[in-house]
């Protein structure tokens, strides 16, 4: 195509995204993903979501945790949870923010007719 | 337009009629409340359900009605009782849910019923009792339970048993604890009826019915150092007839056949079922839409189903390259798999089931939607379980989801389907076409229309 560099580049970057469209709805998603969270899949490792899933449950505050990893910060801030709450090791500590509400008392399933239809 | 269920598949098409719903009605759903497991017994009178609150609840089929057989029997309230209650692990400071994620009912071998039912942690062996008399005429005690004063006593008789109004106990037989690290997600009884398997995320255990402090592990895929963990176990089960026999799914989409026999840690599988993948056609989303969520032996034997996130796929146990069968659940969610990534759904695990002649099969989707093949005559149908059926013997109207384009009038475009009504778990009576259906906390009974 004759023109200048600008003609040629804007070119060549409509057909490649006419051309990944076209081969799989797959793709075109995939795109949309990297395109909002760019860090996706970098991380090296186990997959994330395997770990994820290895230790689903809920962490709660843990004094013995707590203080082994403020005596391993030493001068440093005192610990937090982490972003990933999920994530369960030492070093990640959830804050009383972070505890989930009391369950309520347990009660006859609605299925057995706890509660007329 | 759906095969008989019992015999041969033949030219008569069956209609789908709602039976009962169970559950409540507003929308303000408790977490509780949340089924996780539906399960038919092996003769199809009971049906259990299990929920995210620890508890277990048990229909009884109706004995029919001979005279006025318009339908089967209706299933009623026989049992419930809460099975499993929240825990705490100590040292690790995490919360053990009490949310019961299988049923496995045991063959019945007297006049009771015995079920095992497991949460992240712990199996239980449930039995099942009816107690319709009571003793009286006891002398030492008055009807009410006091004691009398032995020198009031003059004459002696023998206490005999009266009938009383039928009394449904649940007790605990057998807690099996304490041999999974990871989350169970399944169990199967082998066709022995004397032991079972118990899978969590990176093993499979081996019990005896009878025998609590001792499991053999039979499957271990954790590696030395986790950062190389690949993948995980997804689920497992008993082949139906070779005791020996057992299979196991995994996230990355493939399925191991084990046997017993050949060694004490069935590490290295006999078989391994894996369909080949085109690597140009590789995303990011491939290998989490490959993970299989569930897997199920046909009645027969011979065949297995296997439900991943798109597809249900048969596989013929002596064809290991590739399944003999692929029927697409809803192909209309690949070009929305990245909002479906982003709010979890790509992560649901959809249960499927065999209907008695292995002749059909059922599947959950969105929307409470759910979807029936027919393997001979190759039609599908999409069905909703939903209140505004609600008559008996209303037959349901089939659904239809438009993907693209014109929406014709009575379809439901892609954008429009609720992804918060999901159907994950359906069960489909051994013998008879009855299914039942779980939504979120409600479960629907659904029966072939009878003339």
């Amino acid at each position: 195509m004759a023109g200048g560099l600008g003609c040629d580049v804007c070119y060549w970057f409509v057909e490649d995204t006419q051309e990944k469209e076209g081969i799989l709805p797959e793709r075109a998603e995939e795109a949309k993903l990297k395109a909002k969270y760019p860090s996706l899949g970098q991380k090296p490792g186990g997959s994330d979501f395997l770990m994820k899933r290895l230790q689903k449950g809920q962490k709660y505050f843990d004094s013995g945790d707590y203080n082994m990893a403020k005596a391993k910060m030493k001068n440093k801030q005192l610990p937090s949870a982490g972003p990933d709450k999920n994530l369960v090791t030492g070093d990640h500590i959830p804050t009383p923010q972070d505890l989930p509400q009391r369950k309520s008392s347990l009660v006859t399933s609605k299925l057995a007719g706890g509660q007329v239809e | 337009w759906v095969g008989r269920g019992g015999g041969a598949g033949g030219g008569n098409d069956i209609q789908w009629c709602f039976s009962q719903v169970k559950g409540a009605v507003d929308d303000d759903v408790a977490e509780a409340d949340i089924i996780s497991t539906v399960e038919f017994n092996h003769s199809g009178e009971l049906l259990a359900t299990g929920d995210k609150g620890g508890r277990v609840v048990i229909f009884q089929q109706e004995q029919e009605n001979k005279i006025q057989s318009h339908s089967r029997g209706e299933y009623n309230v026989y049992s419930t009782f809460q099975s499993h209650e929240p825990e705490f692990d100590y040292l690790k400071s995490l919360e053990i849910e009490e949310k019961i994620n299988k049923i496995r009912w045991l063959p019945q071998k007297n006049a009771a019923q015995f079920l095992l039912s497991t949460n992240d942690k712990t199996i239980k062996l449930w039995k099942i009792s009816e107690r319709d008399k009571r003793p009286e005429g006891y002398n030492l005690k008055e009807e009410d339970g006091r004691y009398r004063d032995p020198t009031t006593v003059t004459t002696l008789r023998v206490p005999v048993f009266r009938p009383m109004d039928l009394m449904v106990e649940a007790s605990p037989r057998r807690i099996f604890a304490n041999a999974h690290t990871y989350h169970i997600n399944s169990i199967s009884i082998n066709s022995d009826y004397e032991t079972y398997l118990s899978a969590d995320d990176l093993r499979i255990n081996l019990w005896h019915l009878e025998i609590t402090d001792r499991s053999f592990n039979i499957v271990d895929i954790k590696p030395a150092n986790m950062e190389e963990l690949t993948e995980v176990i997804t689920a497992a089960e008993f082949h139906p007839n070779s005791c020996n026999t057992f299979v196991y799914s995994s996230s990355k989409g493939t399925i191991r056949l084990c046997d017993m026999r050949a060694s004490a840690l069935c590490d290295r599988h006999s078989k391994l079922f894996e369909e080949p993948e085109d690597p140009s056609n590789r995303s990011f989303f491939s290998e989490i839409i490959s993970s299989i969520s569930d897997v199920k032996f046909s009645h027969s034997g011979r065949y297995m189903m296997t439900r991943d996130y798109l597809s249900v796929k048969i596989w013929d146990l002596n064809m290991e390259n590739r399944p003999v069968e692929t029927y697409q659940v809803h192909e209309y969610l690949r070009s929305k798999l990245c909002s479906l990534y982003e709010n979890d759904c790509i992560f649901d695990k959809f249960e499927c089931c065999w209907n008695g002649s292995d002749s059909v099969v059922m599947t959950g989707s969105y929307n409470n939607f759910f979807r029936m093949f027919d393997r001979n005559t190759k039609r599908d149908i999409t069905l909703e379980a939903s209140r505004e059926n609600n008559k008996p013997r209303t037959v349901l109207k089939p659904r239809k989801v438009c993907a693209s384009g014109k929406r014709k009038k009575d379809e439901i475009s892609v954008d429009s389907l609720d992804f918060n009504k999901k159907i994950l778990h359906t069960a489909w009576h051994p013998k008879e076409n009855i299914i039942a259906v779980a939504t979120t906390n409600n479960l629907y009974i659904f029966q072939d229309k009878v003339n």
